[in-house]
């Protein structure tokens, strides 16, 4: 389980590492915590010819909260989020939902920004860009792009990031889910992939956000406004489980995933209504 | 006192010396105290010495091993050179090689005859087998070479379910053996017959124990030097025993036993019985050092370990029992099917045969009939692995017990007290020949149920069911033994067989004392060391004998064939070390204490029944004033042989042996006492299944221990522990899982679900002591019994909450949900399932990705027909296509790179056009193959005039297998159905006249496939096209 050989590159300035990303494009891997590029290097499931490291890099290891938005840079990593002290009130749902990414020792390599840049469809994370409907940093040589969480999105594995482009921060709005919010997922073990999660917000404008993980490419989110019916909750949830179908693995089914949604989805919200009453 | 003036000119004037440490706390002495670990400084700090920590012999070399990605194939070709022109590439080896230098390993069973070598040699039998080895100049550069080597491989019909492979017609893996099913016994005790034709009922369940392992820490490590000197080898290797496995090693390498040094060192991280299976990796590292004239070091990793290195058997059990109307058991009879995967190595098949004599368990049952037939499939070859027999053999007992007590309405522990073995009854020989030592199952079963435990587990139950959750109860009663006598294997072979060959019994110990010229005291010993905390236990029993403080003895338990006394039963396996290795040091100990008594005596003026020993010092126990130092003491041994007594010899170093003479060889009627001890475990708990999650959680566990004379009760409850945590496992969590076509689906810890300390209930240990007669500390195995009990205790609790009579293990969420769920609400019309055309169920036959769909092209069939058999055209449609030759017309080979996101791999493929039906359809199949992995696939592709152009409609059918499949778990279906859509994409626009660059807008198309999720596949698409960019 070695990788094949690589050329390291660890740049000291953003500009440096937009550079390489530049010149090598889609032989190139980007380099944050390593807790999935890692494992894929050593198995050999990815042969890159150069990993540009930007793990140590002063202009991405920021976490702060601007003009409305927490932004945390791609050099920060899942516990010193977990560790901000105005996380629970700036993000309360990531407050419930970061917990589960994995354990705290991978927690402690892992990044914010490489989880998203990951898109494993059952991480905690990109459920929670979906949910909260936060944005993605893209810089290249030839600017920054900035794309919603559905633009960036792609499928399992994929976002929209180009091969020269690095991603520099996520954004998320400041305060999303401050009228109530409940996140819950379902796993074998503590700290394993989600069979299937699930989240809930209460909006502003009093509608539910709803946002499900595992069960399909990428997060998928519908939004049920405050009058609508118990009844009718029940017939969207049972429309969205039929849409997104599931798959089969060797730890669940599609169906016993989307029995997980039909079980979790309504009492999730059950909770935040309580909450938001 | 006598003269000591030697002793006193080696120490100088010293009164009371504290190099033994501190004074023995009293006369009782250590045994029995729950001493912390000495073991554990080292440990906790990272300072302990595993066999990787080693350093190695100037100019190691690094090895890695190519593996075979299919389960059953003849191999055509292996082609070497690539890998050997890489520099740092020192050797490549392969079947042919090692079938040339090495002889096949030694199997328990001569007919039929099942050859094994450390490599495969000709053909591969499963997923994950050993097909070459490349050694370098270090591991990254080896790996590189492995991934050069080019195997060509002659698929094979796969047989994977033992019931499939017992059928005549089921291909056979070995051919020379003729059949799968390599051995079927029969045993009849008592008059089994007679008490079915007599018994009021009959209850029988069918139980099949899944495969799992239990994974160390640590995977196998081999450092191999070859001495050209004296032509023998020097092994370096984690191996646990039984050394019983030595002879098979020497044999193969063709060198004397004396010529194969195999050292193991103090630390082993884990080994649950794992670690014998290193054995065909020594004598591989042991061929390639001598090839290449370097030492060769090799250090398993992960996914080979979970691939390859050990599985315990699957097993297969129908029993049934004869019963009186009040649950009273007058017969069993059991038929287990037992699936040792693609190879019988020795000891195997030692888990259907290690129970045999405790076949009916704690149970007072005269009458038993067994039939024990052995099957080979192509999964990996199972060995030893924790409970070794006793998890399959309770699981089908203790489930019976349960359902005797449903069917019969009765009290499922009044089912068991009814048929225990009374306690006065010990020792007790069971009806298939096991002398059970010591015990009384009634006052255990009574003690774990008293004050309230069984009470309160029955209100959680009816308070639970009284507001609708779902909770049961479940109880197992297991006898666990201790210390295997070596010959219990030979009960698979018929007597007149077992005559010829001459008996096999016994089980030896053998433990060193020494102590050197001042007094200190070391000992070694005959086990291998894993953690449990042997050199803990070994000072407390030497150091009671010799007066001392266990801190005063120093134990060193790296073994050492050429150094070290050991015997073939040498190791850390089936509960040998507290009922045997731990006796033999008490009699090594004894021996010491004897010859410095009686040295002592004369330089006391007493008599040797005079003297004793304590506080460091031996001295006389009618005047302890009349004394000396025992550093002094051995000094004079050591210095003045002259003095010591003429019976003795002048030496400090002395073996303990033990052999219990209970250990016969089985006699003519099959009896065979399988085990020196016989230790009890009763456990009951209460679970409760989350009706969300369909998790089964454990609310209350209890588990009663009768292990004998408990040596360290802190060391006995780590035992404890890690052996519940792992029957848990095999409870909830843990299966080795294969598809169809052989290809392994847990090649992580992703998939392979060992539960963490978060998984793991609270426990509540008991125990009671019987101590056994049968060995001089009256101490039994105990570090099994909860691999035993635990899994189908919790079975019998789910059991009881569902009542069902069939509870797979492991119990999985995804099983309770179907259980428990009931029909799934039909989809609302417009999201309906797709369902599968009919045509792709027979294109796939294991873990199976279909799919299907259709595109309409304007163009017409002819058009599109042409481009299907042009290789030009095919190397635009073939995703990632490098180059493409044709083979024949209707035969292509090219050179791919797929993948998803990230993850890129590149494959040789080679594709056939059939079933031609020019202009209306054809039929594609073919292979993928490179260092990712393999894939098989097939298709048919329909063309129909429409609208002025073609409808081209697909359907397809893949299995994946090799590394891929192993570790891509949750991702690799929908990977393969993205690649695959590609085909059938690219191939509609080619057709078209498109250039894949030109047709970004997706025109028309749809595709559409099983698991597919709402857009997933378009924004592949879209990102591959470049649309997002």
């Amino acid at each position: 389980m070695k990788p094949a050989p690589f050329t390291y590159m660890r740049p000291d300035s953003l500009e440096e590492a937009i550079a390489a990303v530049g010149e090598y494009g889609a032989d190139a891997r980007v380099l944050a915590g390593g807790q999935s590029l890692m494992a894929m290097l050593n198995l050999r499931l990815v042969e890159p010819s150069v990993v540009v490291d930007i793990s140590r890099m002063p202009e991405l290891d920021t976490l702060k909260v601007r003009n409305g938005k927490i932004e945390i840079g791609a050099s920060v990593t899942q516990s010193e989020f977990l560790e901000w002290p105005a996380l629970e009130e700036q993000a309360p749902f990531i407050a419930k939902a970061l917990p589960w990414v994995g354990h705290f020792q991978t927690r402690n390599r892992g990044t914010v920004c490489g989880s998203l840049a990951h898109a494993d469809p059952s991480s905690e994370l990109p459920l929670a860009l979906a949910l909260l409907e936060g944005e993605v940093e893209l810089r290249s040589a030839s600017g920054t792009r900035v794309l919603k969480a559905q633009e960036f999105q792609a499928g399992m594995l994929q976002t929209a990031r180009a091969d020269d482009e690095i991603i520099t921060a996520v954004r998320f709005p400041a305060c999303a889910g401050a009228r109530g919010t409940a996140f819950r997922e379902v796993a074998r073990r503590h700290g394993d992939f989600a069979i299937v999660a699930v989240g809930v917000i209460a909006k502003e404008n009093g509608a539910l956000r709803i946002g499900i993980g595992g069960i399909a490419d990428t997060p998928h989110c519908i939004e049920i406004e405050a009058a609508v019916t118990p009844k009718e909750i029940t017939d969207r949830i049972e429309n969205l489980v039929w849409q997104l179908g599931g798959f089969d693995d060797i730890h669940a089914s599609a169906r016993f995933r989307r029995d997980l949604v039909r079980r979790l989805a309504p009492a999730l919200i059950e909770e935040v209504r309580a909450c938001a009453a | 006192m006598s003269d000591s003036s030697s002793s006193a000119e080696l120490k100088g004037d010293q009164d009371a010396p504290d190099v033994l440490g501190p004074k023995a706390e009293s006369v009782d002495g250590y045994v029995g105290k729950p001493m912390r670990r000495k073991e554990d400084a080292a440990l906790l700090m990272g300072a302990g010495r595993y066999a990787d920590d080693m350093a190695r012999p100037v100019g190691t070399l690094h090895a890695a091993i190519v593996r075979s990605p299919v389960a059953h194939a003849l191999i055509k070709k292996i082609d070497t050179a690539k890998a050997l022109e890489l520099p740092g590439v020192h050797l490549v080896l392969t079947g042919a090689d090692i079938k040339e230098k090495s002889d096949p390993f030694l199997t328990v069973l001569k007919k039929p005859r099942i050859q094994q070598w450390s490599l495969a040699v000709d053909r591969v039998r499963y997923c994950g087998e050993a097909v070459a080895l490349v050694v370098a100049d270090d591991r990254y550069v080896a790996e590189d070479g492995a991934d050069l080597v080019e195997v060509e491989y002659d698929q094979l019909p796969v047989v994977t379910d033992p019931l499939e492979a017992v059928k005549p017609e089921a291909p056979v893996l070995h051919p020379e053996a003729e059949t799968n099913e390599v051995s079927v016994r029969e045993f009849t005790y008592g008059d089994p017959d007679a008490a079915f034709a007599k018994a009021e009922h009959s209850v029988s369940i069918d139980v099949e124990y899944p495969r799992s392992t239990f994974t160390p820490m640590e995977c196998f490590v081999v450092v191999a030097d070859y001495n050209r000197g004296d032509e023998s080898f020097d092994v370096l290797a984690n191996f646990q025993g039984p050394y019983s496995v030595h002879p098979v090693m020497a044999k193969s390498l063709r060198v004397p036993g004396s010529k194969l040094r195999l050292r193991v060192p103090a630390d082993s991280g884990g080994s649950f019985g794992i670690k014998l299976s290193i054995f065909p990796y020594i004598v591989l590292m042991a061929l390639a050092s001598r090839e290449c004239g370097r030492p060769v070091s090799w250090v398993e990793d992960r996914l080979e370990h979970l691939q390859s290195a050990n599985s315990g058997p699957n097993r297969l059990t129908k029993l049934e029992a004869a019963l009186e109307a009040d649950g009273r058991v007058t017969a069993l009879r059991f038929e287990n099917l037992e699936d040792y995967g693609a190879y019988l190595r020795a000891p195997m098949p030692g888990p259907l045969y290690r129970m045999h004599g405790a076949t009916t368990g704690a149970y007072d049952i005269r009458n038993l009939a067994i039939t024990n037939r052995v099957v080979l499939t192509n999964r990996m070859p199972a060995a030893l692995v924790r409970g070794f027999g006793g998890p399959q053999l309770y699981l089908a007992l203790e489930r019976l017990m349960q359902r005797i007590a449903v069917e019969l309405d009765l009290d499922p522990v009044d089912v068991i007290r009814k048929n225990l073995i009374p306690a006065g009854a010990f020792p007790y020989r069971t009806a298939a020949g096991a002398l059970y030592d010591s015990g009384d199952y009634q006052r255990a079963i009574e003690e774990a149920l008293a004050d309230g435990r069984l009470e309160d587990l029955r209100k959680r139950r009816d308070a639970a069911r009284s507001e609708g959750r779902i909770y049961g109860i479940g109880f197992a009663a297991v006898v666990e033994p201790g210390m295997s006598n070596m010959g219990y294997l030979s009960t698979i072979v018929p007597k007149d067989v077992r005559e010829r060959q001459g008996p096999k019994n016994g089980a030896v110990s053998m433990v060193n004392v020494n102590v050197d010229a001042v007094g200190t005291v070391s000992v070694t010993a005959d086990v291998t060391v894993q953690g449990q905390g042997h050199a803990t236990v070994l000072s407390q029993i030497v150091a009671d004998q010799l007066g001392l403080h266990p801190d005063a003895i120093n134990v060193n338990l790296e073994l050492d064939t050429q150094k070290d006394p050991w015997s073939i039963a040498a190791g850390t396996y089936s509960c040998r070390f507290s009922p045997g290795t731990a006796v033999a040091a008490h009699l090594g100990a004894q021996k010491i204490r004897g010859k410095i008594g009686r040295l002592a005596a004369r330089l006391l003026n007493t008599l040797p029944d005079d003297i004793d020993f304590g506080d460091g010092r031996v001295f006389s126990k009618t005047n302890p004033d009349n004394g000396m130092p025992f550093e002094r003491v051995a000094g004079t041994v050591h210095w003045s042989p002259v003095l010591v007594p003429e019976e003795d010899t002048p030496s400090l170093s002395e073996t303990g042996v033990w052999s219990p003479q209970e250990l016969e060889p089985p006699n003519s009627k099959d009896e065979i006492n399988t085990s020196l001890t016989y230790g009890f475990v009763f456990d009951v708990c209460g679970i409760e299944i989350d009706p969300i999650t369909m998790q089964v959680r454990v609310d209350r566990y209890i588990s009663m221990h009768d292990a004998g004379t408990i040596l360290n009760p802190l060391l006995a409850d780590g035992q404890l522990h890690g052996a519940f945590v792992q029957g848990l496992a095999s409870a909830l969590y843990e299966e080795i899982v294969y598809d169809k076509t052989g290809a392994l689906q847990t090649g992580t810890f992703a998939e392979y679900l060992v539960p963490t300390a978060c998984e793991v209930p609270e426990i509540e240990f008991m125990h009671i002591e019987t101590p056994s007669p049968f060995t001089p500390l009256g101490a039994k195995g105990l570090a099994e019994g909860n691999c035993m009990s635990t899994p189908v205790c919790i079975a019998n609790a789910v059991a009881d909450a569902l009542a069902v009579k069939d509870v797979p293990l492991p119990i999985t969420p995804e099983w309770l949900n179907a259980t428990l769920a009931g029909e799934e609400p039909a989809p609302p019309e417009h999201l309906a399932e797709p369902t599968r055309p009919e045509e792709t169920e027979e294109l796939v036959s294991g873990s199976g990705i279909t799919g299907d769909g259709s595109v309409l092209v304007k163009a017409d069939p002819a058009a599109i027909w042409r481009t299907l058999l042009d290789p030009q055209s095919l190397g635009k449609i073939i995703p990632g296509c490098h180059s493409v030759e044709a083979v024949t017309p209707e035969h292509f080979r090219a050179e791919v790179s797929l993948g998803v996101g990230p993850i890129k791999g590149r494959f040789t493929a080679d594709v056939k056009l059939s079933d031609l039906d020019p202009e209306r359809s054809a039929r594609l199949s073919g292979t993928l193959s490179g260092p990712l992995g393999k894939a098989d696939g097939s298709g048919r592709v329909s063309l129909a005039p429409e609208d002025g152009g073609t409808r081209i409609s697909y359907t397809y059918g893949v299995e994946i297998g090799g590394k891929v499949a192993s570790v891509g778990g949750r991702m690799i279906k929908r990977a393969a159905q993205m690649v695959i859509g590609q085909f059938f994409e690219r191939l509609s626009r080619i057709a078209a006249g498109d250039t894949p660059a030109a047709a970004e807008n997706g025109g028309e198309t749809k595709a559409k496939s099983e698991a597919e999720g709402a857009g997933g596949f378009r924004a592949f698409l879209q990102r591959l096209f470049g649309v997002s960019k």
